[in-house]
């Protein structure tokens, strides 16, 4: 059975009634449960839930420190290209928007490596636009030689690959792949990927999957949220989240929620996800999936990172810069996939998690070949 | 009380082993080392940077005590091989904790790749702890292969429910000639003082320890309990009965 199936169950599924017709006591009694179930799960997403999410912060956070302690792994985003050819509307890097584009060289890719080790966090994620026939698999396989030199641990989010490649990948010490479907509605999923590999609905929604079959240890998923109705997307993807931890039980899954609220790149997102609902999001996924890493990263500001930092969060990007080639120069201001929100760098972000009684954790893998 | 456990070449007098997973702050390590008076404490290599000066979770422990490595992350024998020696070539010492887990939702041990990674590292002259699922066939195994302990999990990791494998573990306890210490799902002082009332030789807490409001005062609790329940094994216990059992016993006559 692959995911696509699980979707099925819910294609017919008249999810605005559902939502529209669970009490405050349904909630109540899904959030007592030890395990949910979908129902339970739909029911601390519906908006009637709202009313509980005091007491699913509570027990959100509770969990968390049972699980993961009081710590936050550090990751730091290392962006190598913004060439692209897919045609999303709501991104920066869109091949239709006429920007500077720039692909770093092996040597320029070391040299930012140099700074990024300087920050301690020996966990790095490559990202790239997805242009297969410019970043090629070659490409990013040479850069990824060159990385694993100085990071134990390097996640990869890049154009979806084969089984076959993320195992050439692993071999060399990848450890890590993010994948975000961007929208579950294979409707919205259409319109607003018009042109391009990314067009694929089912090649995307298997991706994840298949980086847990060629054996990474960390698969993180996640919904854009802004394109679709938030509370079918969120149900969905901790579906999906559920399916990933059943199917790969030595495969860490971690979950993030970013989303579009203000125009990027000239898209005005459909939809909203208010810090509200985002915190209901965060907290209902912990109680569905007690052990699953939940992400921020610095599209969120600094304020609001902070106070959900002992909601549920496990896992951090600091000090990111998506500027290609941003890191070992500043003066470089290339147009950037998403706009940062939190601007603070590692140094402080290490000393905000110390304030408030976490520790941040810079290293967690040994890289053994 | 001259009551020393032997592993390897070290001895033991405080029964209580800890970890360095979790902490809010790692400043609480030895704080809490000191207040309990821990001899031994696993550390995850895979956590160790030694690259990182002061900021180096090594440099959080004492000199005086035992470092016990631990092969976390590891998803069979040949990755927990691996990590036990760069971990002894980084200078961590020749004991290793085998950590073998291919299902992160439980955290339950691989015993099948834990008995060949036993095998190999105690060939090599490494002080081998396995953390394994309590099971008798495979801790005889275990002895065969060189293990220096068995370290059956009191109930699955991090979930601080007590030892709910209590009568599979107090069987390992009675048949087997090594160490047995508790390791994982030990919740709660009082278990840990359970643990050792039943005869464990030692436990191993970390969770409960790093996670409560105050570790270090957890970490002294921890301890205290672990010296109660080994001294109640040691001066024997009166068997549970759910009858009154006469002071004089009543076949006295038959004397």
């Amino acid at each position: 059975m692959s995911f696509s199936d699980v979707l099925k169950k819910y294609e017919n599924f008249d999810f605005d009634n559902f939502f529209k017709n669970v009490s405050e006591e349904d909630a109540g009694s899904s959030l007592d449960k030890n395990k949910l179930s979908e129902t339970d799960l739909l029911n601390l997403l519906s908006p009637a839930a709202e009313s509980k999410l005091e007491k699913m912060a509570k027990r959100s956070h509770d969990m968390t420190v049972q699980y993961f302690g009081r710590t936050v792994s550090l990751y730091i985003p290392l962006y190598i290209s913004n060439y692209c050819s897919n045609g999303c509307i709501y991104c920066g890097f869109c091949a239709s928007n006429k920007i500077s584009r720039k692909m770093l060289t092996l040597d320029e890719i070391e040299k930012e490596a140099e700074i990024l080790k300087q920050t301690g966090i020996k966990h790095v994620l490559v990202l790239t636009g997805e242009a297969e026939n410019i970043t090629s698999f070659d490409y990013i396989r040479s850069t990824l030689i060159l990385l694993a030199k100085s990071f134990p641990s390097i996640s990869i989010e890049v154009f979806p690959m084969s089984v076959e490649q993320y195992s050439e990948l692993k071999a060399i010490g990848v450890d890590g792949l993010t994948v975000y479907q961007e929208v579950y509605d294979r409707d919205i999923y259409a319109k607003v990927h018009p042109y391009g590999r990314k067009r694929d609905y089912e090649w995307r929604l298997e991706c994840p999957e298949r980086g847990a079959k060629a054996g990474f240890r960390l698969v993180n998923i996640g919904a854009l949220y802004g394109l679709a109705d938030v509370r079918k997307e969120a149900f969905i993807n901790a579906l999906h989240a559920k399916y990933l931890d059943d199917k790969y039980p030595d495969t860490e899954i971690a979950v993030s929620f970013p989303r579009i609220n203000s125009s990027e790149g000239g898209y005005i997102p459909s939809h909203r996800l208010s810090d509200k609902t985002f915190v209901q999001f965060l907290t209902a996924f912990r109680l569905f999936l007690p052990r699953v890493g939940i992400n921020v990263s610095t599209r969120e500001n600094a304020e609001f990172r902070d106070n959900i930092l002992t909601l549920g969060i496990t896992r951090m990007s600091a000090g990111s810069n998506t500027a290609v080639g941003g890191y070992s120069d500043d003066s470089i201001n290339n147009v950037p996939q998403f706009d940062i929100s939190d601007s603070r760098n590692v140094t402080e972000t290490i000393e905000m998690l110390k304030r408030s009684g976490y520790q941040p954790i810079l290293k967690d893998w040994e890289l053994i070949k | 009380m001259n009551d020393i456990l032997k592993l390897g070449n070290r001895e033991f007098t405080n029964r209580l082993f800890t970890g360095t997973g979790k902490f809010r702050s790692r400043t609480l390590i030895p704080e809490m080392l000191k207040a309990s008076g821990s001899e031994m404490i696993t550390v995850a290599l895979r956590r160790v940077d030694f690259a990182a000066g002061d900021e180096n979770i090594l440099e959080f422990i004492p000199k005086n005590v035992t470092l016990l490595p631990n092969t976390s992350g590891a998803r069979n024998c040949d990755e927990a091989v691996r990590i036990a020696r760069i971990a002894r070539e980084a200078g961590m010492g020749d004991f290793i904790k085998i950590e073998i887990i291919t299902d992160t939702k439980y955290l339950m041990p691989d015993n099948e790749e834990t008995l060949k990674a036993t095998k190999i590292l105690s060939s090599e002259g490494f002080i081998v702890l396995p953390y394994v699922m309590p099971d008798l066939t495979y801790s005889y195994k275990l002895i065969d292969a060189g293990a220096a302990a068995v370290m059956p999990l009191g109930s699955p990791i991090g979930s601080n429910r007590g030892i709910k494998l209590k009568e599979i573990i107090e069987i390992l306890i009675e048949n087997i000639e090594i160490p047995v210490i508790v390791d994982a799902g030990i919740g709660k002082p009082s278990q840990a003082a359970e643990a050792m009332e039943m005869g464990a030789d030692a436990v191993l807490v970390n969770t409960a320890i790093s996670i409560a409001e105050d570790p270090v005062t957890m970490g002294k609790a921890f301890s205290l309990a672990v010296q109660a329940g080994r001294m109640g094994y040691l001066a024997k216990m009166g068997g549970e009965s759910k009858t009154a059992i006469a002071s004089s016993p009543l076949t006295g006559f038959l004397r």
